[in-house]
């Protein structure tokens, strides 16, 4: 292997990038716009929190019915507005104004009171029921509203239960209390989202310099077929490395702030630069395979689509997610972004260690299918 | 002494022989001309000289190295000009002739030089920094000339260097040729303007259906064959039945 050789297979690869809008925009412009659109969907622009807008209906006149709207309003992912006609709440939520519309009925502090006078007798209490619609429209919001609403009434109901439990919930509203967006969940993902594009790169590239004869031209030269490969695997490093600036530096803009310190974001780099590895080996792969560019295209989705859906933000079953690269570095990240997990821990070193196997399994699988069976 | 020398060279594929038993000697600092229809087995010869071929039987040799068995030693001295221009088509003139350049190992310093003055000798000018996407056919040739020529090989293949190219684009063609055979150059060349091969060539070789049907020089074949010029001996040697490649 020849240091100048690769250098300018590496220049050139990467004015390839720079020059064709194509590329630049699958490298570098698509990464940077999912990030920001995923932040501007997931309730991160600016840094600011996801909050629900969720409407109370306070028709109880007691004190319980005001402690119980005075203890939602200090949970800091609800938004909360007081209104008094339904009708108003009921069509704010239809247009998407409101997440959830609450109605504390106007026995709220009856029930309560009988519960706290015959505590153990159930038929003596006044039952009485909360009305909560939500927007169903909003996945995020019917999943997340009710149980930190059910944890609102324990905590306002608890100190009137004499009899009560040795059990209490320390800090029941930790999550919230952190304030992580749905984006922050998202974001390591995003980092392998953008690094399984490069399959499609590598690819396209090899298979049109294959049909313009210039891989054969090539081969006419002292140049050789290792000289190729490290060329390919160094300039997609460094595109690797440009991916993860940019969406670290676009989710951080958009109010991401990870856990782990410069040392967790060294090790992040790490993991996405190995998995640019394994995009690499793909990529050989799948141009070891297709007669063209435009077919290059269409196979290398046979790869990017699974690591795609079951290794980065989209839910899958984890027994298959983790049959695929991505799904480790994401899992990584998250411990380091979002867990805070020291790099030492067991689940980060045994994350690093798969996806280094795989991406070493897989570079050299494709190096040998494209001397095999790519070139002319 | 000789440059090249093939030995009963044989190249079959599937069911075609595109090179059947060709024997034939070039001379070191020899203009070669290898003409032949569409079809005939110039571009497979090339190609099993370059290495890119292995043949199925027979020998080839560049310089003394086998095309095989020292192909990392023949791709040190020979240059290519391919039938089909192969480049960079994001990459400029220059960049594309650097490129090759640095592939085959030409001093940075050196290889600044040299591409300056290919530029000018192909006539690529002030084009020469724009992108090679945006080149015409015939620029396309100049700057893959070029690019076969930019570490000065000892052995060059030109293979129909001039297609596509305007008269101006030819006649500066055959200057660098020219130059090349007056620095001692080997230089085999395909063309199918056989004027240009006939002004050109010290000796040609006719070939069809990958035997060598003729070998001389222009005037020797003209007169063996009672020609006004070399493309009446090419026609009365190959027919004026038109050939497709296949």
């Amino acid at each position: 292997m020849n240091a100048r050789r690769v250098s300018a297979l590496v220049i050139k690869e990467l004015k390839r990038t720079i020059r064709e809008p194509a590329n630049l925009f699958m490298v570098i412009v698509f990464p940077l716009l999912l990030t920001i659109a995923f932040g501007a969907s997931f309730g991160a622009i600016g840094g600011a929190e996801t909050r629900y807008s969720v409407a109370v209906i306070n028709q109880d006149t007691g004190a319980m019915g005001a402690a119980f709207t005075g203890a939602l309003a200090h949970i800091e992912v609800l938004s909360i507005q007081n209104y008094t006609d339904p009708a108003t709440a009921q069509s704010d939520l239809q247009q998407g104004r409101l997440k959830a519309v609450l109605t504390i009925p106007a026995d709220f502090t009856d029930s309560l009171q009988s519960y706290t006078q015959s505590p153990a007798t159930p038929s003596k209490w006044h039952n009485t029921t909360l009305s909560l619609s939500i927007d169903e429209g909003s996945m995020v919001a019917s999943a997340a509203i009710p149980p930190i609403i059910q944890q609102v009434i324990s905590a306002v109901t608890q100190p009137i239960n004499k009899v009560g439990t040795p059990i209490t919930i320390g800090a029941p509203t930790l999550v919230e209390a952190q304030a992580i967006s749905q984006f922050a969940y998202m974001v390591p993902g995003l980092f392998s989202y953008a690094a399984v594009f490069l399959i499609m790169m590598v690819a396209q590239a090899l298979t049109t310099e294959r049909e313009q004869g210039i891989l054969r031209r090539i081969s006419v030269t002292p140049t050789t077929v290792g000289d190729i490969f490290a060329g390919h695997i160094v300039s997609n490093l460094i595109l690797g490395a440009a991916q993860v600036t940019l969406v670290f530096a676009a989710s951080y803009l958009m109010g991401f702030r990870p856990l782990g310190g410069a040392t967790g974001v060294a090790i992040a780099f790490a993991a996405v630069l190995t998995l640019t590895v394994t995009s690499v080996g793909l990529g050989l792969i799948t141009a070891a395979f297709a007669r063209n560019s435009g077919a290059a295209t269409g196979i290398s989705f046979v790869f990017i689509l699974p690591l795609m859906f079951l290794g980065t933000f989209v839910p899958a079953p984890e027994y298959i997610s983790r049959l695929v690269p991505t799904w480790y570095v994401t899992d990584t990240l998250t411990s380091i972004f979002l867990r805070g997990a020291p790099i030492t821990s067991a689940t980060i070193i045994n994350d690093l260690l798969t996806v280094a196997g795989a991406s070493t399994l897989i570079i050299i699988v494709g190096i040998l299918a494209f001397r095999r069976f790519g070139r002319d | 002494m000789h440059s090249i020398e093939l030995q009963d060279l044989t190249k079959r594929f599937e069911d075609k022989t595109a090179v059947d038993r060709l024997t034939l000697k070039i001379n070191e600092g020899e203009l070669f001309g290898l003409l032949g229809p569409n079809g005939a087995g110039k571009t497979v010869t090339i190609k099993t000289l370059c290495g890119i071929l292995k043949p199925t039987s027979g020998a080839a040799t560049v310089n003394g190295f086998d095309a095989t068995k020292d192909a990392d030693k023949v791709r040190e001295i020979i240059g290519l000009c391919p039938q089909e221009p192969a480049y960079y088509s994001y990459l400029t003139g220059r960049e594309n002739i650097e490129i090759f350049g640095t592939f085959h190992g030409v001093p940075t310093k050196q290889l600044r030089e040299r591409t300056t003055q290919l530029i000018e000798a192909v006539g690529l000018g002030d084009d020469a920094d724009r992108r090679t996407g945006k080149y015409s056919g015939g620029m396309v040739r100049r700057v893959s000339l070029a690019m076969a020529l930019i570490h000065d090989p000892a052995v060059a293949f030109l293979d129909e260097p001039t297609v596509a190219m305007d008269p101006q684009s030819r006649h500066a063609t055959w200057d660098i040729i020219r130059d090349l055979k007056k620095r001692g150059k080997t230089v085999v060349l395909t063309s199918h303007y056989i004027e240009e091969v006939e002004a050109l060539a010290d000796r040609v070789g006719v070939i069809d259906n990958g035997k060598l049907i003729a070998l001389g020089t222009p005037t020797e074949l003209k007169q063996r064959h009672g020609a006004a010029s070399l493309e009446d001996v090419f026609i009365t040697l190959t027919g004026r039945k038109i050939r497709e490649e296949s």
